[in-house]
């Protein structure tokens, strides 16, 4: 039966059952000799078949240390998963096929410096090589010259390019770093020697080159947990979205700012900011939010602007001003639900107010918008929005809000929806005040100026009547202003 | 099918029955819907007798089987031989083993008495193997219907999953008891004595029973086997209070789901609870002492496992540490880990969790036993034994009469291994020599996927290669493609084969995938059986399955030998 089995079947099993396997009993990695100090890794030939692989993943990151055997990166070929060792000692200079994308066999995956002074004439070496395609001999700075600032001169545009993302990357990790000073010792660390951060947290903070000095945990014995972490990339990124509009608002404005063209019909991947950003917004679909609206008419709020504004005082302090009023006599919109069980009540009103900067947006918050006049709130925006733009902003600073505020106003937009920023309890989204024909409760027709807000809130803790009788609130105090100069 | 069956009947088995030859083929008769393409009946009941009785006697884990039932009709448990004793063979330790031991002997006609001070079963079935399969089939499930990737994948839908803690603790509960009265029933049935309380060996084939003290009885039996298992392995500064500091014995009952768990080692134990664990919504930290997680596996299998079941889910580790101090949870503090540098013992830092869960191994549960009045003197706690489970007394000679079987020994900790070592002594008291081939017991890690494995890792392969002077090859397989595995989305896997190319012997398989548990045991057998890859290799695979995997992974093999098996009869079809 199995003798006639054999002769009758297999040979008819379609060839794509009867794969040829992989054979290979170590993992060729070559890594080429380019020039004395700086090797590239090609993409292996993990079975006679392939022809190109996927790379599933690098274990080491950039600037990593690298020691001879160690396992680098993780291709996927037409068979298997395989690991790709280094054969050398040396640092991962620059990865140059990202997770997820594949590279013919034989094409360079990544560089290898042998020292870290080599890091960036590696990182050079790309710039050059890709700016400048048919030159033959890629040799960046002489080799026996590591000097990055040298190499660095040669490659033009897109190094500076390259350069000054990491000074970026730089500058928002000490700014976390100095938040730490700043910020309370949290009682899970023995004095802010060392951190707790559950695993979880960890490998987020390790995802996006987060520092978990700089939190402050809100786990178990001050513990840094997961949503702490993303609350913090979520803010270091600027990216606390808060409304789908104002993100469409850094699109606008970032042409007319003169800044680099878009390539269409091409696919670029997310930077680690994006990520966070689209990392914030799909989580915000495990919040159940729902929406109201409030038409308020703002000729008086209008009339005062023009009063005072010579003051120097804004409509964006005005707004957050009349909400922070607003909110003290409902301070339960002023309140969130961070584990799904409980209310959290916030002791202080802090309105984060989403601004677009080029290339992001950011959230400054005004503290304790309730407490200080309208002058000083004035001023406070004004040093915000300069230091947003100057990217020096501290954690503090952008990340403590309690309440949203996002103008689209300027814009001509009469009304949009905004999505919650996670972590806290509501958002409004304010439209444009414009001159519309109503009807008085008199049986006259008017002209009066009006501005649609509407606020997205989450209804674990805040309920329609709340979010309600709050817009009856702040729609009194827009229109009878006087409060707000006091 | 077929092919099995022939194979089967040109080997011929080790172990011969004929007493049970009419149930079986009484069973086999019953009409059953499965239609074997183009197979005579005759052939099938004329020649499938020899292989039933195999598969009957090999099963060794805890079962309830219509036939030993049946075959107990047919025989009973004897009276004693002669000699005087009260019994044959009295087993001390009515785990897996002992019970393995105790129906083989009932089935070679010996008067056996089954001692045990605790409950039947032993550690595998309460507090082992058993429970924690029902924790890992819900905790997968769960793992699988959050993974909406996976789920969308095959277009389904699934909104909010979520668990009911003290369910899922109930299903593992009930499962174990209904083993465990399975497991009695099937031991009263064939009439096994069934004695309760701790046994202490008196002297030469002379025991004594009960809860201690003067109301002892002693009885006396012709042979003893020692099964009294193992207790979970409580290195020294830990302090378990069976709440945030907890063993596996704890961590079975599920009596709270911490949000944050360390589990010192990362063994099958430490492994399988954090699957269950992470799917339920934990983070882990494993303590691993030595610098490798996953010690004891094939070092491309620990890697690709590691690579699918730690780096993805919430678990950091630290390695080459030890656990010198755990302190449990009290007055509103976390359980406070100190870690030491395994190598250095130099202080490595403290670790604040919710709970801690030591898997650091298993120790032998052999106090009390009376071994010092045979002036036998145990190792680490385990007693020492030769390759015929014979235990050596302190002067390295024999003890006669006297055997010991399972975790007790050392020999292999795994429930079917000790099962396996019982029944290998029964087959020696009843008269015919019997030695275990240890290299073919499969082993098995029950995460998601499974991990399974059989014969030598590769560095034991290369080891043993250079030692003797022989060549040895690898040849691996991947589940990517497998059109089953491809079907239920699990692509994820691999299978790797350690041969000799100049024989065709199978050295090791190592089986990571989908139901790698369920699939090693094509391999085991062969290994068993002293089947070679040149004649495994023309099995036939039921398409679209995942033992194609295991058909690939020996037709991959490169062997310098031609196929040994003489021609079948060809058989019309």
């Amino acid at each position: 039966m199995s003798h006639l089995l054999q002769t009758t079947f297999v040979p008819a099993t379609s060839p794509s059952l009867r794969r040829p396997l992989t054979r290979t009993t170590h993992y060729p990695t070559r890594a080429l000799h380019i020039q004395s100090k700086i090797r590239e890794i090609f993409m292996p030939a993990l079975s006679s078949t392939m022809t190109e692989g996927k790379i599933v993943s690098w274990i080491k990151s950039e600037g990593e240390k690298l020691s001879k055997g160690d396992s680098v990166v993780v291709v996927e070929s037409d068979k298997a998963d395989m690991d790709v060792e280094s054969f050398y000692d040396g640092y991962l200079a620059a990865i140059m096929v990202d997770e997820g994308l594949s590279a013919p066999v034989g094409a360079p995956i990544a560089l290898l410096a042998e020292s870290e002074e080599e890091i960036a004439a590696a990182l050079a070496q790309i710039s050059s090589s890709s700016s400048a395609a048919p030159a033959p001999d890629p040799a960046p700075a002489p080799a026996t010259a590591p000097d990055s600032s040298t190499s660095n001169d040669g490659p033009g545009a897109i190094t500076g390019v390259s350069s000054a993302s990491v000074s970026e990357n730089f500058s928002s990790r000490s700014s976390v770093a100095n938040g730490a000073m700043g910020s309370s010792v949290h009682p899970a660390s023995e004095g802010g020697k060392r951190v707790v951060a559950s695993p979880y947290a960890k490998k987020l903070a390790k995802e996006f080159g987060l520092d978990l000095r700089g939190l402050v945990g809100s786990g178990p014995n001050g513990r840094v947990v997961a949503k702490d972490v993303e609350a913090a990339v979520a803010a270091a990124a600027a990216a606390k979205v808060s409304a789908s509009g104002a993100a469409l608002a850094s699109e606008i404005t970032k042409p007319s700012g003169g800044g680099t063209a878009v390539d269409l019909g091409s696919v670029v991947p997310f930077t680690t900011m994006q990520n966070a950003v689209s990392r914030n917004m799909v989580e915000s679909l495990s919040v159940p939010t729902f929406r109201v609206g409030y038409t308020i008419t703002t000729d008086a709020l209008d009339a005062l602007y023009k009063k005072i504004k010579s003051k120097g005082v804004t409509m964006t302090a005005m707004l957050a001003k009349a909400t922070a009023l607003a909110l003290v006599k409902h301070p339960i919109v002023n309140s969130s639900c961070r584990d799904g069980k409980s209310f959290t009540h916030n002791s202080n009103i802090n309105i984060a107010v989403a601004v677009a900067i080029d290339g992001g947006l950011i959230t400054p918050v005004l503290q304790d918008a309730d407490k200080i006049d309208i002058y000083s709130l004035s001023r406070k925006w004004k040093e915000l929005v300069d230091k947003a733009r100057a990217k020096q902003l501290q954690p503090h600073e952008y990340n403590t809000g309690t309440f949203t505020l996002s103008n689209l106003g300027m814009f001509g937009v009469d009304r949009f929806d905004a999505i919650l920023p996670p972590g806290t309890g509501a958002i409004m989204a304010v439209g444009a005040s414009q001159p519309t024909l109503v009807g008085t409760k008199d049986g006259r027709i008017g002209l009066k100026n009006q501005m649609q807000v509407n606020v997205t809130a989450d209804h674990r803790v805040i309920y329609g009547a709340d979010l309600a009788a709050f817009l009856q609130t702040l729609a009194k105090i827009i229109e009878d202003p006087k409060d707000l100069t006091l | 099918m077929q092919a099995s069956i022939s194979l089967s009947l040109s080997s011929s088995s080790p172990i011969t029955r004929s007493d049970c030859t009419a149930v079986a083929n009484a069973y086999l008769c019953t009409p059953r819907s499965l239609r074997f393409c183009g197979l005579r009946r005759e052939v099938f009941e004329s020649k499938s007798l020899n292989s039933f009785s195999v598969s009957t006697r090999l099963v060794s884990c805890p079962r309830d089987s219509s036939f030993k039932k049946v075959c107990a009709a047919l025989q009973s448990n004897g009276t004693p031989s002669k000699g005087g004793f009260d019994y044959d063979l009295v087993i001390i330790g009515a785990g897996v083993g002992g019970h393995g031991a105790a129906l083989h002997a009932v089935e070679k006609g010996l008067k056996t008495a089954i001692l045990e001070g605790d409950v039947v079963g032993g550690t595998c079935v309460n507090r082992g193997c058993v429970p924690s399969k029902a924790l890992l089939a819900a905790s997968g499930r769960m793992r699988e219907l959050q993974n909406e990737h996976h789920m969308k994948s095959f277009g389904l839908q699934v909104a909010a999953a979520g668990y009911d803690r003290q369910g899922v603790a109930d299903h593992a509960n009930n499962l174990a008891s209904k083993i465990r009265s399975n497991l009695t029933s099937s031991m009263k049935a064939l009439g096994v004595d069934i004695l309760t309380g701790t046994g202490t060996i008196l002297g030469p084939q002379k025991l004594k029973y009960g809860k201690g003290g003067s109301g002892d009885t002693v009885i006396t039996a012709k042979d003893i086997i020692i099964a009294t298992g193992s207790v979970p392995l409580v290195p020294k500064g830990i302090e378990v209070d069976g709440k945030s500091v907890i063993t596996s014995d704890h961590a079975l009952k599920l009596e709270f789901v911490p949000e944050w768990i360390a589990i010192v080692g990362s063994g099958y134990i430490g492994l399988e609870f954090s699957d269950v664990y992470t799917a339920l919504g934990s983070e882990v930290t494993f303590i691993e002492a030595l610098d490798q997680l996953m010690p004891g596996f094939d070092p491309e299998i620990g890697k690709l496992a590691q690579r699918v079941l730690i780096n993805p889910r919430k678990i950091d580790y630290h390695t080459g540490v030890f656990a010198s101090k755990i302190t449990p949870a009290k007055d509103g503090k976390p359980v406070i880990i100190e870690l030491i540098d395994a190598k250095t013992k130099e202080p490595k830092g403290t670790v604040e969790v919710d709970a801690a869960l030591i898997a650091t191994g298993r120790a032998p549960f052999t106090q009390g036993l009376g071994l010092e009045n045979i002036n036998v003197q145990t190792q680490r706690g385990f007693v020492p034994v030769d390759e015929r489970m014979r235990v050596i007394d302190a002067n390295g000679k024999l003890v006669p009469h006297l055997f010991c079987i399972g975790d007790a020994n050392g020999k292999m900790m795994l429930a079917h291994a000790a099962s396996a070592q019982g029944i290998s002594v029964v087959e020696q008291v009843s008269g015919k020599d019997h030695v275990l081939n240890h290299l073919s017991i499969p082993a098995a890690c029950f995460t998601h996927p499974e991990i399974s494995m059989v014969g030598l890792t590769e560095p034991q392969a290369r080891e043993k290669a250079e030692k003797e002077g022989f060549e040895v090859s690898i040849t691996k397989t991947s589940f990517k493609a497998n059109t089953k595995a491809l079907a239920e989305n699990e692509g994820e896997g691999l299978a790797k084969l350690i041969y000799r190319p100049d024989t065709g012997e199978i050295l090791g398989v190592h089986i990571f995938g989908l139901h790698a548990a369920d699939l090693i045991h094509e391999a085991s057998n062969a290994i068993a059986m002293g089947t070679h890859i040149q004649d495994i290799k023309y099995a036939v695979h039921a398409h679209p399955t995942l033992s194609e995997v295991l058909d690939e992974l020996f037709k991959s093999a490169k062997v310098k030998v031609n196929s040994s098996s003489p021609v079948v009869q060809p058989v019309a079809v």
